[in-house]
Protein backbone atom coordinates (compact mmCIF):
# COMPACT_ATOMS: atom_id res chain seq x y z
CA UNK A 1 0.00 0.00 0.00
CA UNK A 2 2.64 2.26 0.91
CA UNK A 3 4.65 1.70 -2.12
CA UNK A 4 1.69 2.43 -4.29
CA UNK A 5 0.61 5.60 -2.59
CA UNK A 6 4.16 7.03 -2.71
CA UNK A 7 4.35 6.39 -6.40
CA UNK A 8 1.44 8.41 -7.20
CA UNK A 9 2.46 10.97 -5.13
CA UNK A 10 5.58 11.46 -7.29
CA UNK A 11 4.39 11.16 -10.33
CA UNK A 12 1.56 14.10 -9.21
CA UNK A 13 4.86 16.27 -8.12
CA UNK A 14 6.08 16.18 -11.69
CA UNK A 15 3.25 16.75 -13.70
CA UNK A 16 1.29 19.13 -11.84
CA UNK A 17 1.75 22.75 -10.19
CA UNK A 18 1.02 23.19 -6.73
CA UNK A 19 -1.23 25.45 -5.68
CA UNK A 20 -0.14 27.60 -2.94
CA UNK A 21 -2.64 30.01 -1.25
CA UNK A 22 -0.72 32.59 1.02
CA UNK A 23 -2.26 34.40 4.33
CA UNK A 24 -0.46 37.86 5.72
CA UNK A 25 -1.10 40.62 7.43
CA UNK A 26 -2.24 44.22 6.94
CA UNK A 27 1.04 45.88 7.61
CA UNK A 28 2.90 43.07 4.78
CA UNK A 29 0.49 43.79 2.54
CA UNK A 30 1.37 47.63 1.60
CA UNK A 31 -1.99 48.55 3.62
CA UNK A 32 -0.50 50.59 6.70
CA UNK A 33 0.37 50.00 10.22
CA UNK A 34 -1.39 50.30 13.26
CA UNK A 35 -4.28 52.08 11.91
CA UNK A 36 -5.20 49.71 9.40
CA UNK A 37 -5.08 46.38 12.10
CA UNK A 38 -8.64 46.76 12.37
CA UNK A 39 -9.21 45.66 8.71
CA UNK A 40 -11.50 42.58 8.08
CA UNK A 41 -10.51 39.22 6.20
CA UNK A 42 -9.81 40.13 2.28
CA UNK A 43 -8.33 38.06 -0.71
CA UNK A 44 -6.38 39.77 -3.52
CA UNK A 45 -5.56 37.36 -6.80
CA UNK A 46 -2.14 36.21 -6.77
CA UNK A 47 0.95 37.41 -4.75
CA UNK A 48 1.19 40.33 -3.02
CA UNK A 49 3.64 41.59 -0.60
CA UNK A 50 6.33 38.75 0.38
CA UNK A 51 4.11 35.88 -1.25
CA UNK A 52 5.63 37.20 -4.42
CA UNK A 53 9.23 35.92 -3.22
CA UNK A 54 7.43 32.33 -2.28
CA UNK A 55 6.49 32.13 -5.94
CA UNK A 56 10.10 32.91 -7.05
CA UNK A 57 11.39 29.90 -4.38
CA UNK A 58 8.93 27.95 -5.51
CA UNK A 59 9.49 28.66 -9.18
CA UNK A 60 7.49 26.44 -11.83
CA UNK A 61 6.85 24.12 -8.92
CA UNK A 62 3.83 25.83 -7.58
CA UNK A 63 2.11 28.74 -8.67
CA UNK A 64 0.54 31.28 -5.72
CA UNK A 65 -3.38 31.37 -6.76
CA UNK A 66 -3.73 34.25 -3.99
CA UNK A 67 -3.00 36.01 -0.91
CA UNK A 68 -5.50 36.36 1.92
CA UNK A 69 -5.18 39.49 4.14
CA UNK A 70 -5.93 40.17 7.98
CA UNK A 71 -5.28 42.94 10.00
CA UNK A 72 -3.87 41.45 13.09
CA UNK A 73 -6.33 43.40 15.72
CA UNK A 74 -9.24 41.93 13.78
CA UNK A 75 -7.93 38.54 14.15
CA UNK A 76 -7.21 38.88 17.68
CA UNK A 77 -10.27 40.57 18.98
CA UNK A 78 -12.67 37.96 16.74
CA UNK A 79 -11.03 35.00 16.97
CA UNK A 80 -13.43 32.93 15.49
CA UNK A 81 -15.17 34.88 12.69
CA UNK A 82 -11.74 35.31 11.30
CA UNK A 83 -11.10 32.09 11.41
CA UNK A 84 -14.04 31.36 9.84
CA UNK A 85 -14.22 33.60 7.04
CA UNK A 86 -10.28 33.33 6.43
CA UNK A 87 -10.18 28.98 6.00
CA UNK A 88 -13.55 29.81 3.74
CA UNK A 89 -11.39 32.28 1.60
CA UNK A 90 -8.27 30.03 1.18
CA UNK A 91 -10.67 26.98 0.73
CA UNK A 92 -12.58 28.43 -2.48
CA UNK A 93 -8.84 28.49 -4.04
CA UNK A 94 -8.85 24.62 -3.69
CA UNK A 95 -4.85 24.88 -2.54
CA UNK A 96 -2.60 22.12 -1.96
CA UNK A 97 -0.76 24.00 0.68
CA UNK A 98 -1.36 27.48 3.12
CA UNK A 99 1.69 30.00 3.51
CA UNK A 100 1.12 31.91 6.21
CA UNK A 101 3.99 34.53 7.81
CA UNK A 102 6.35 34.56 8.85
CA UNK A 103 5.09 36.80 11.73
CA UNK A 104 9.07 36.92 13.55
CA UNK A 105 8.38 38.15 16.93
CA UNK A 106 4.76 40.21 16.23
CA UNK A 107 2.79 38.41 19.01
CA UNK A 108 -1.51 39.16 17.26
CA UNK A 109 0.48 38.14 13.52
CA UNK A 110 1.89 35.00 15.40
CA UNK A 111 -1.61 34.15 17.15
CA UNK A 112 -2.99 34.49 14.09
CA UNK A 113 -0.38 32.93 11.61
CA UNK A 114 -0.71 29.80 13.95
CA UNK A 115 -4.74 29.84 14.01
CA UNK A 116 -5.05 30.25 10.59
CA UNK A 117 -2.30 27.49 9.93
CA UNK A 118 -4.34 24.79 12.45
CA UNK A 119 -7.65 25.91 11.21
CA UNK A 120 -6.96 24.91 7.73
CA UNK A 121 -4.95 22.08 8.65
CA UNK A 122 -7.71 20.33 10.52
CA UNK A 123 -10.85 21.85 8.30
CA UNK A 124 -9.45 21.67 4.66
CA UNK A 125 -6.57 19.06 5.19
CA UNK A 126 -3.84 20.59 3.62
CA UNK A 127 -0.77 21.25 4.95
CA UNK A 128 0.25 24.69 6.57
CA UNK A 129 3.28 26.20 7.31
CA UNK A 130 4.05 29.40 9.03
CA UNK A 131 7.56 30.96 10.59
CA UNK A 132 7.91 32.80 13.96
CA UNK A 133 10.69 33.86 16.31
CA UNK A 134 11.07 31.48 19.13
CA UNK A 135 9.66 33.94 21.75
CA UNK A 136 6.56 34.76 19.76
CA UNK A 137 3.46 33.58 21.67
CA UNK A 138 2.34 31.52 18.60
CA UNK A 139 5.05 29.19 19.02
CA UNK A 140 3.93 27.63 22.57
CA UNK A 141 0.26 27.96 21.49
CA UNK A 142 0.22 26.53 18.54
CA UNK A 143 3.59 24.42 17.78
CA UNK A 144 2.09 21.10 19.16
CA UNK A 145 -0.36 21.64 15.45
CA UNK A 146 1.33 23.92 13.24
CA UNK A 147 4.50 23.61 11.12
CA UNK A 148 6.44 26.84 12.59
CA UNK A 149 9.75 27.50 11.04
CA UNK A 150 12.13 28.65 13.03
CA UNK A 151 12.67 32.74 12.13
CA UNK A 152 14.71 36.03 13.04
CA UNK A 153 12.89 38.43 15.74
CA UNK A 154 12.58 40.76 12.80
CA UNK A 155 11.52 41.07 8.88
CA UNK A 156 15.34 41.34 8.69
CA UNK A 157 15.12 37.62 8.26
CA UNK A 158 12.66 37.67 5.85
CA UNK A 159 15.25 35.89 3.09
CA UNK A 160 16.11 32.75 5.30
CA UNK A 161 12.45 32.48 6.81
CA UNK A 162 10.46 32.28 3.46
CA UNK A 163 13.70 30.13 2.51
CA UNK A 164 13.01 27.78 5.40
CA UNK A 165 8.84 27.96 4.88
CA UNK A 166 9.40 26.98 1.03
CA UNK A 167 11.66 23.91 1.34
CA UNK A 168 9.42 23.02 4.07
CA UNK A 169 6.20 23.37 2.15
CA UNK A 170 8.00 21.22 -0.37
CA UNK A 171 8.91 17.99 1.37
CA UNK A 172 5.08 18.42 2.55
CA UNK A 173 3.76 18.49 -0.41
CA UNK A 174 5.31 15.00 -1.40
CA UNK A 175 8.88 15.51 -2.95
CA UNK A 176 10.95 14.27 -0.14
CA UNK A 177 10.58 12.82 3.00
CA UNK A 178 10.29 15.32 5.94
CA UNK A 179 13.24 14.31 8.60
CA UNK A 180 13.41 15.31 12.68
CA UNK A 181 12.04 18.94 13.76
CA UNK A 182 15.66 20.31 14.50
CA UNK A 183 16.80 19.36 11.26
CA UNK A 184 14.03 20.75 9.11
CA UNK A 185 14.07 23.60 11.66
CA UNK A 186 11.00 24.35 12.64
CA UNK A 187 9.60 24.18 15.95
CA UNK A 188 8.85 20.39 17.58
CA UNK A 189 5.22 19.96 17.52
CA UNK A 190 5.95 17.01 20.13
CA UNK A 191 5.40 13.62 17.82
CA UNK A 192 7.93 11.46 17.47
CA UNK A 193 7.85 8.82 15.10
CA UNK A 194 8.95 4.99 15.25
CA UNK A 195 11.74 4.16 13.27
CA UNK A 196 14.85 1.09 13.71
CA UNK A 197 18.51 2.56 15.37
CA UNK A 198 21.52 0.29 13.96
CA UNK A 199 22.78 -0.27 17.88
CA UNK A 200 20.61 -0.79 20.60
CA UNK A 201 19.28 1.33 23.45
CA UNK A 202 21.72 0.04 25.83
CA UNK A 203 24.77 1.03 23.25
CA UNK A 204 23.05 4.41 22.96
CA UNK A 205 22.26 4.85 26.45
CA UNK A 206 25.62 4.11 27.00
CA UNK A 207 26.66 6.17 24.16
CA UNK A 208 25.00 8.97 25.78
CA UNK A 209 26.43 8.58 28.88
CA UNK A 210 29.98 9.08 27.76
CA UNK A 211 29.45 11.82 25.82
CA UNK A 212 27.97 13.28 28.93
CA UNK A 213 30.79 12.87 31.51
CA UNK A 214 32.91 14.11 28.74
CA UNK A 215 31.30 17.38 28.32
CA UNK A 216 30.63 16.62 24.91
CA UNK A 217 27.23 17.53 23.12
CA UNK A 218 24.91 15.18 23.17
CA UNK A 219 20.82 14.66 22.73
CA UNK A 220 18.23 12.86 24.63
CA UNK A 221 15.81 10.85 22.56
CA UNK A 222 13.33 11.61 24.94
CA UNK A 223 12.82 15.10 26.32
CA UNK A 224 11.56 15.62 29.57
CA UNK A 225 8.36 18.56 29.72
CA UNK A 226 9.91 21.86 31.63
CA UNK A 227 7.26 23.26 33.64
CA UNK A 228 6.47 26.92 34.36
CA UNK A 229 6.90 28.33 38.24
CA UNK A 230 4.12 30.86 38.88
CA UNK A 231 4.00 32.87 42.40
CA UNK A 232 1.68 31.93 45.12
CA UNK A 233 -1.79 33.61 44.88
CA UNK A 234 -2.32 35.71 48.01
CA UNK A 235 -4.66 33.55 50.52
CA UNK A 236 -8.04 33.87 51.32
CA UNK A 237 -9.13 36.01 54.35
CA UNK A 238 -12.59 35.47 54.75
CA UNK A 239 -13.39 31.71 54.23
CA UNK A 240 -17.27 32.51 56.06
CA UNK A 241 -17.81 34.52 52.51
CA UNK A 242 -15.56 32.65 50.15
CA UNK A 243 -17.26 30.25 47.00
CA UNK A 244 -14.91 27.29 46.97
CA UNK A 245 -14.88 24.92 43.52
CA UNK A 246 -13.61 21.70 43.29
CA UNK A 247 -11.88 20.16 40.35
CA UNK A 248 -10.71 16.93 40.03
CA UNK A 249 -8.30 15.09 37.63
CA UNK A 250 -9.15 11.92 38.80
CA UNK A 251 -11.54 11.06 36.31
CA UNK A 252 -15.33 11.27 38.28
CA UNK A 253 -18.13 11.73 36.06
CA UNK A 254 -21.68 11.26 35.18
CA UNK A 255 -22.44 7.04 34.81
CA UNK A 256 -21.89 6.22 30.85
CA UNK A 257 -19.17 9.40 30.44
CA UNK A 258 -21.80 11.53 28.64
CA UNK A 259 -18.71 13.86 27.78
CA UNK A 260 -16.64 10.88 26.28
CA UNK A 261 -13.20 12.46 28.44
CA UNK A 262 -11.03 9.78 27.29
CA UNK A 263 -9.72 7.27 29.74
CA UNK A 264 -6.48 8.07 29.37
CA UNK A 265 -4.05 10.88 27.08
CA UNK A 266 -7.32 13.28 27.77
CA UNK A 267 -7.78 16.00 25.36
CA UNK A 268 -11.16 17.12 27.12
CA UNK A 269 -12.67 17.75 30.64
CA UNK A 270 -16.35 17.88 31.39
CA UNK A 271 -18.37 20.54 33.70
CA UNK A 272 -21.09 18.97 35.98
CA UNK A 273 -23.70 20.64 37.44
CA UNK A 274 -23.38 19.32 41.97
CA UNK A 275 -25.94 22.01 42.89
CA UNK A 276 -28.56 19.80 44.09
CA UNK A 277 -26.26 17.31 45.42
CA UNK A 278 -24.98 16.32 49.02
CA UNK A 279 -23.36 12.99 48.14
CA UNK A 280 -21.14 11.86 44.49
CA UNK A 281 -23.47 7.61 44.74
CA UNK A 282 -22.14 5.26 42.49
CA UNK A 283 -25.48 5.10 40.96
CA UNK A 284 -25.04 8.72 39.52
CA UNK A 285 -21.01 8.36 39.10
CA UNK A 286 -18.29 6.36 38.07
CA UNK A 287 -14.45 6.48 37.47
CA UNK A 288 -13.21 6.51 33.46
CA UNK A 289 -9.51 6.85 35.15
CA UNK A 290 -7.11 4.86 33.16
CA UNK A 291 -4.30 4.75 35.46
CA UNK A 292 -5.23 3.87 38.30
CA UNK A 293 -7.54 0.34 40.24
CA UNK A 294 -11.03 2.24 40.45
CA UNK A 295 -12.33 -0.44 42.69
CA UNK A 296 -12.86 2.04 45.59
CA UNK A 297 -13.82 5.53 43.23
CA UNK A 298 -16.37 3.37 41.82
CA UNK A 299 -17.56 2.18 45.31
CA UNK A 300 -17.39 5.87 46.90
CA UNK A 301 -16.89 8.53 43.94
CA UNK A 302 -16.13 10.90 47.02
CA UNK A 303 -12.99 9.08 48.02
CA UNK A 304 -11.34 11.27 44.58
CA UNK A 305 -13.73 14.33 44.76
CA UNK A 306 -14.83 14.88 48.33
CA UNK A 307 -18.54 16.56 47.45
CA UNK A 308 -20.12 15.25 50.58
CA UNK A 309 -17.46 16.55 52.98
CA UNK A 310 -17.54 20.19 51.22
CA UNK A 311 -21.22 20.11 51.29
CA UNK A 312 -21.08 19.26 55.08
CA UNK A 313 -18.68 22.16 55.57
CA UNK A 314 -20.57 24.52 53.52
CA UNK A 315 -23.67 23.37 55.82
CA UNK A 316 -21.78 23.74 58.58
CA UNK A 317 -20.68 27.34 57.50
CA UNK A 318 -16.63 27.03 58.30
CA UNK A 319 -16.51 28.69 54.40
CA UNK A 320 -19.20 30.37 52.39
CA UNK A 321 -20.69 28.59 49.34
CA UNK A 322 -19.54 25.67 47.03
CA UNK A 323 -19.46 26.50 43.35
CA UNK A 324 -22.08 24.83 41.56
CA UNK A 325 -20.20 23.13 39.29
CA UNK A 326 -17.16 20.33 39.53
CA UNK A 327 -14.72 20.03 36.57
CA UNK A 328 -12.81 17.19 35.41
CA UNK A 329 -10.74 14.88 33.23
CA UNK A 330 -8.28 12.31 33.64
CA UNK A 331 -4.69 13.48 34.54
CA UNK A 332 -3.00 9.89 33.01
CA UNK A 333 -0.72 10.42 29.95
CA UNK A 334 -2.45 13.83 28.91
CA UNK A 335 -0.62 16.23 27.16
CA UNK A 336 1.08 19.39 29.29
CA UNK A 337 -0.28 21.44 26.77
CA UNK A 338 -3.81 20.06 26.95
CA UNK A 339 -3.24 20.39 30.45
CA UNK A 340 -2.64 24.16 30.31
CA UNK A 341 -5.16 24.58 28.17
CA UNK A 342 -8.03 22.93 30.59
CA UNK A 343 -6.39 25.09 33.15
CA UNK A 344 -6.64 28.06 31.97
CA UNK A 345 -10.37 27.85 30.18
CA UNK A 346 -11.07 26.58 34.07
CA UNK A 347 -9.73 29.46 35.71
CA UNK A 348 -11.40 31.74 33.50
CA UNK A 349 -14.51 30.63 34.18
CA UNK A 350 -14.21 30.52 37.64
CA UNK A 351 -12.51 34.68 37.22
CA UNK A 352 -15.98 35.13 35.66
CA UNK A 353 -18.22 33.90 38.25
CA UNK A 354 -16.51 35.49 41.32
CA UNK A 355 -15.15 32.03 42.38
CA UNK A 356 -12.56 32.51 45.34
CA UNK A 357 -10.48 29.62 45.69
CA UNK A 358 -10.28 26.04 44.26
CA UNK A 359 -9.55 22.51 46.19
CA UNK A 360 -7.85 19.92 43.30
CA UNK A 361 -7.19 16.53 43.71
CA UNK A 362 -5.50 14.16 41.50
CA UNK A 363 -4.81 10.30 41.55
CA UNK B 1 -3.85 22.41 35.34
CA UNK B 2 -3.86 23.50 38.92
CA UNK B 3 -0.99 26.40 37.78
CA UNK B 4 -2.98 27.66 35.19
CA UNK B 5 -6.13 27.96 37.26
CA UNK B 6 -4.28 29.85 40.05
CA UNK B 7 -2.11 31.85 37.22
CA UNK B 8 -5.30 32.96 35.06
CA UNK B 9 -7.66 32.97 37.93
CA UNK B 10 -5.65 34.85 40.41
CA UNK B 11 -7.10 32.39 43.16
CA UNK B 12 -5.33 30.25 45.68
CA UNK B 13 -5.49 26.61 44.57
CA UNK B 14 -4.54 23.59 46.76
CA UNK B 15 -4.06 20.41 45.34
CA UNK B 16 -4.62 17.15 46.59
CA UNK B 17 -2.79 14.20 45.55
CA UNK B 18 -0.66 11.16 46.98
CA UNK B 19 2.42 12.02 44.74
CA UNK B 20 3.89 15.40 46.39
CA UNK B 21 7.06 15.43 44.03
CA UNK B 22 5.06 15.23 41.17
CA UNK B 23 2.47 18.28 42.34
CA UNK B 24 5.95 20.02 43.04
CA UNK B 25 7.08 19.33 39.28
CA UNK B 26 3.82 20.59 37.76
CA UNK B 27 4.08 23.72 39.64
CA UNK B 28 1.29 23.04 42.56
CA UNK B 29 1.92 26.43 45.24
CA UNK B 30 -0.31 24.68 47.71
CA UNK B 31 0.03 20.96 48.56
CA UNK B 32 -1.89 18.79 50.41
CA UNK B 33 -0.92 14.82 50.74
CA UNK B 34 -3.06 12.23 49.67
CA UNK B 35 -4.17 9.41 51.45
CA UNK B 36 -3.41 6.97 48.39
CA UNK B 37 -3.52 7.32 44.86
CA UNK B 38 -7.00 5.88 43.65
CA UNK B 39 -8.37 7.17 46.96
CA UNK B 40 -6.69 10.20 47.37
CA UNK B 41 -9.37 12.11 49.37
CA UNK B 42 -10.60 9.15 51.72
CA UNK B 43 -9.66 5.65 53.14
CA UNK B 44 -11.85 2.70 52.42
CA UNK B 45 -10.13 0.76 54.53
CA UNK B 46 -11.59 2.64 57.42
CA UNK B 47 -14.97 1.59 57.91
CA UNK B 48 -17.75 4.38 57.25
CA UNK B 49 -17.36 7.30 59.50
CA UNK B 50 -13.54 6.38 59.35
CA UNK B 51 -13.43 6.97 55.68
CA UNK B 52 -15.61 9.97 56.23
CA UNK B 53 -13.11 11.47 58.98
CA UNK B 54 -10.04 11.28 57.06
CA UNK B 55 -11.55 13.19 53.86
CA UNK B 56 -12.35 15.99 56.74
CA UNK B 57 -9.23 16.42 58.27
CA UNK B 58 -7.59 16.63 54.30
CA UNK B 59 -10.33 19.06 53.10
CA UNK B 60 -9.86 21.11 56.59
CA UNK B 61 -6.04 20.88 55.82
CA UNK B 62 -6.73 22.36 52.38
CA UNK B 63 -9.04 24.81 53.56
CA UNK B 64 -6.14 26.30 55.97
CA UNK B 65 -3.68 26.21 53.00
CA UNK B 66 -6.30 28.20 51.47
CA UNK B 67 -6.05 30.79 54.24
CA UNK B 68 -2.04 30.68 54.46
CA UNK B 69 0.27 33.56 53.08
CA UNK B 70 2.73 31.70 50.86
CA UNK B 71 6.07 32.66 49.12
CA UNK B 72 7.03 29.38 47.61
CA UNK B 73 5.52 25.71 47.14
CA UNK B 74 4.52 24.53 50.41
CA UNK B 75 3.39 21.14 51.74
CA UNK B 76 0.76 21.31 54.43
CA UNK B 77 1.18 18.00 56.51
CA UNK B 78 -0.78 19.03 59.45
Amino acid sequence: MKMTTKTTTQTTTTTTTKRVVCYINQFFAGMGGEEQAHVPPLVRPGAIGPAAQVQSLFGGEAKVVATVICGDSFYGEHLEAAREECVRMIGEFKPDVLMAGPAFNAGRYGVACGDVCAAVTEGLGIPAVTGMFSENPGVELYSPQVFIVKTADSARGMKDALGAMTSLARKLLGGAPLGAAEEEGYFSRGTRRNFFYETSGARRAVDMLLKKLAGTPFSTEYEMPVFKRITPAKPLENLEKATIALVSSGGIVPRGNPDHIRVSSAESYGIYDISGLDDLTPDEFESIHGGYDRVWANEDPDTVLPLDVMRELEKEGVFGKLYDHVFTTTGTGTAVAHAERFGREIGERLKRDGVDAVILTST
Amino acid sequence: MVREIENVAGIPVVQIATIVPIMLTVGANRIVPGVAIPHPVGDPTREGEGDRAVRRQLLERALKAIMTPIEEQTVFTS
